[in-house]
């Protein structure tokens, strides 16, 4: 007997979609299962009727894509994913009730997990992104709800205040202190903005929230104006990221269909509106003041500060900006109570920090965790150790603005106060994992070009400074560096730190510092031995064929692109030093380590 | 070109004279900024072509000069550095035949750009074309990919 449509029982296929579930095929995996339903309808009668979610970023993204079949109270994980593995999850699974073992998460996905505290990410990877009513489904929107009915402004201030939660952009101000600071300011305009102007190399935190969870955001917006008086918010996004731009824009037209933005919200007379403002591509917009001169339109220079955004800030006007995570923190603090939220972490670091894990770890991918965690437990707990078990060199948090952190202090716990001991930042919650293939001299000047090339330019410290660090740098790595060059490398970091104007400057030699502190050998090896231990900067290097052990197979030949390996079939072959460019083609698809590298 | 140029002017008048803006508008609609469209707005706001430089040049995301019909780019932040990512730009340079970050092939079909961060660090390196996110590249995959960019484009399909 057939059974109709809305009795079958409801089997939900889950996607991620985030960043790296598109780049793995998430769209042509929900696409394939799509396809393989229909193809079996054709033959059989189904005995269920199959619903498709797409989820933002859930975490591991070296996984994806990551699937999960929920059919009922029961949930199963498939890692992996591929289109063409979606035909028989759903033969085997979906219709024969049995899982298809081999694409079932493993236990370095519950590894993974195990130490993480996920509130933001909780809903970032299970909610439906584009849905409006998923978000409210698990608890969102009540906050404003509650504060607008029940609470003044000041009482939220308060609540945040005794939540002790710090900015997650970086600098990590109190965000209560913030707020009430633009509270009390003169004046009867005032605004909220929102930074998403991540600009950090190695970071993805603020874009997975937006793309997994944009309400959050909105809500926790819509929170900060009440409680500072603000009825406009702008959120300050990176062109760069479209799919971020495009999942905002949907939550914000959303909340507008159920009246959740507009006048008089709610009943209360509380009016609050967002807007949202592309950035064009500039890292230094990233600090406050500069922020304010893109919105404005202007070439985003900073300025000194005092006066503070929150006395004089966008169009003149008491203005408060917080960065994605803070505000996606603000609607669970409200929900659960400071109480709660100042439970987690420690003394002065309080609540959990969403990190980018990547680099040389064998998880990379997303991750959150309570303040207090070890870094080791980070990369060896979560991240699973290195990659190839190669050994591991440090760990570079905070990007342009952080350091890197050495094997012996792996046993610092991540807070604000102990990363800035050991000379980094939490920073916005980049953390890529070096391993000892990569060269802290190197990374340092990655960093100084990074910098040097983002600098505005309006202070000399910074535009002059930069570009002086980096020519010392580029030399020490080619081989040209001279004795006194580390020492003046310190004095001249200590000089453009001292003076800069913001903080691109003032920070920019943090990746110097904290090289030179921990790898002061490796600096020493390049400019007195002019050799790079771990056998990275070009110049520094020669390639040359070991004859003993070439068996004359012709490989590197065809993969030089100078023309610089020659030599007869099955005879060794030989290296032109003239020619070579270093490139280290021939060393990479050498299958008998016959190509030696020095 | 002016009508279309009349309406940006249009449209900008209504956003609070917000001059990123009216490059923004001008880009998406003409695919870079040309300097005939400089001179007119300055002609029409009366606003000296030094500040709509000031900016254009100031961020990273206008372009002066035409772009190609493809956009390929490797991301050079932080962990597509340390997995291999400045490799797989000089690859792309041999294989496109261009000798710099941002140049275009003569054909004018294909641009190759350097980027800093896309955000999508957790499967460096990665590669862009046209926005699509390609995941753990190497210098060869990238080449194999490049081959069938060309492919498609000489058959005309795209």
């Amino acid at each position: 007997m057939e059974q109709s449509e809305e009795n079958k029982k409801k089997v939900v296929v889950r996607v991620c979609i985030g960043t790296g579930g598109l780049a793995a095929g998430g769209k042509e995996v929900i696409e394939a299962f799509k396809k393989a339903i229909t193809d079996f309808c054709v033959d059989i009668e189904l005995d269920f009727t199959c619903h498709y979610q797409k989820v933002g970023c859930r975490g591991f993204c070296a996984r994806d894509v990551l699937v999960d079949v929920v059919d009922g109270d029961t949930s199963v994980t498939y890692q992996g994913i591929k289109p063409d593995i979606a035909k028989r999850i759903v033969e085997e699974h979906l219709i024969k009730g049995e899982p298809v073992k081999e694409w079932l998460i493993d236990a370095s996905y519950y590894a993974f997990h195990a130490k993480q505290l996920k509130i933001l990410l909780k809903d970032c990877g299970t909610i439906d992104p584009e849905d409006i009513q998923a978000y409210i489904n698990v608890g969102g929107y009540s906050g404003i709800k509650k504060i607008v009915s029940a609470m003044t402004p000041e009482d939220v201030i308060n609540e945040i205040k005794a939540s002790a939660i710090r900015g997650r952009g970086g600098a990590g101000f109190p965000t209560g202190v913030k707020w009430e600071a633009c509270r009390k300011a003169p004046g009867d305009v005032r605004y909220i903005v929102c930074n998403a102007d991540e600009g950090d190399p190695g970071a993805f935190m603020d874009r997975s929230i937006i793309e997994g969870n944009p309400h959050s955001v909105v809500e926790g917006l819509m929170i900060a104006a009440y409680a500072i008086g603000a009825s406009l918010g702008y959120v300050y996004i990176r062109a760069e990221y479209p799919a971020a731009v495009d999942r905002l824009k949907l939550a914000i037209a959303q909340a507008h269909e159920l009246g959740y933005l507009g006048n008089n919200l709610f009943g209360s007379g509380f009016h609050f509106d967002v807007r949202i403002k592309l950035g064009a591509g500039a890292f230094v917009c990233g600090e406050e003041t500069a922020l304010i001169a893109s919105i404005e339109g202007e070439r985003g220079m900073p300025r000194a500060k005092p006066p503070f955004p929150v006395h004089k800030g966008l169009w003149g006007k008491p203005t408060v900006i917080n960065n994605v995570e803070t505000l996606s923190n603000i609607p669970y603090i409200i929900r659960n109570g400071a109480a709660w939220y100042s439970a987690i972490g420690t003394g002065k670091s309080k609540g959990t920090k969403v990190f980018a894990l990547t680099g040389k770890v064998k998880n990379t991918g997303l991750i959150e965790v309570p303040m207090g965690i070890r870094l080791g437990e980070i990369i060896y707990d979560i991240g699973g150790g290195i990659i190839g078990n190669k050994q591991f060199k440090a760990v570079q948090t905070g990007g342009p603005s952080g350091g890197c952190i050495p094997a012996e202090l792996l046993d610092t716990p991540v807070d604000f106060e102990s990363l800035g001991r050991v000379g980094s930042i939490i920073g916005s919650g980049g953390m890529v994992v070096l391993d000892e293939t990569d060269c802290m001299v190197n990374i340092a000047k990655f960093f100084l070009e990074f910098t040097q090339a983002e600098s505005c330019g309006k202070c000399v410290p910074c535009r002059i400074g930069t570009k002086r660090l980096l020519e010392i740098l580029d030399r020490i790595t080619r081989g040209l560096g001279k004795e006194g060059d580390i020492e003046l490398l310190e004095t001249l970091c200590a000089d453009v730190k001292a003076a800069s104007l913001c903080g691109l400057g003032q920070t920019a030699p943090n990746p110097i510092l904290s090289t030179l502190k921990y790898f002061r050998g490796e600096y020493e090896a390049h400019i007195r031995e002019k050799k790079c231990p771990a056998k990275v900067c070009k110049d520094l290097l020669t390639y040359s064929i070991i004859e003993e052990v070439c068996t004359g197979c012709g490989a590197c030949r065809r993969a030089c692109p100078a023309g610089a390996i020659a030599g007869d079939k099955k005879k060794p072959h030989r290296i032109d030093p003239e020619k070579c460019i270093k490139c280290g083609a021939c060393f990479d698809v050498c299958k008998f380590a016959s190509v030696s590298r020095e | 070109m002016n009508d279309i140029l009349d309406g940006i002017i249009t449209k900008y008048r209504e956003k609070e004279g917000n001059v990123i803006f009216l490059l923004q508008e001008t880009q998406d609609a003409l695919g870079y900024i040309p300097e005939e469209a400089v001179n007119y707005f300055s002609e029409k706001l009366e606003i000296p072509p030094s500040r709509f430089y000031g900016v254009v040049t100031f961020y990273s995301q206008f372009h002066l000069k035409p772009r190609g019909k493809n956009i390929v780019s490797v991301c050079c932040g932080t962990a597509c550095h340390v997995k291999g990512g400045s490799k797989i730009a000089e690859r792309i340079q041999r294989d496109l035949g261009l000798a710099a970050d941002g140049e275009t092939t003569e054909d004018g079909k294909f641009t190759f750009e350097i980027v800093r961060c896309v955000g999508a660090c957790s499967i460096a390196p990665v590669v862009l074309v046209n926005n699509s996110a390609y995941a753990e590249m190497s210098a060869d995959s990238t080449s194999k990919l490049i081959k069938e960019l060309k492919k498609k484009e000489s058959s005309g399909t795209k």
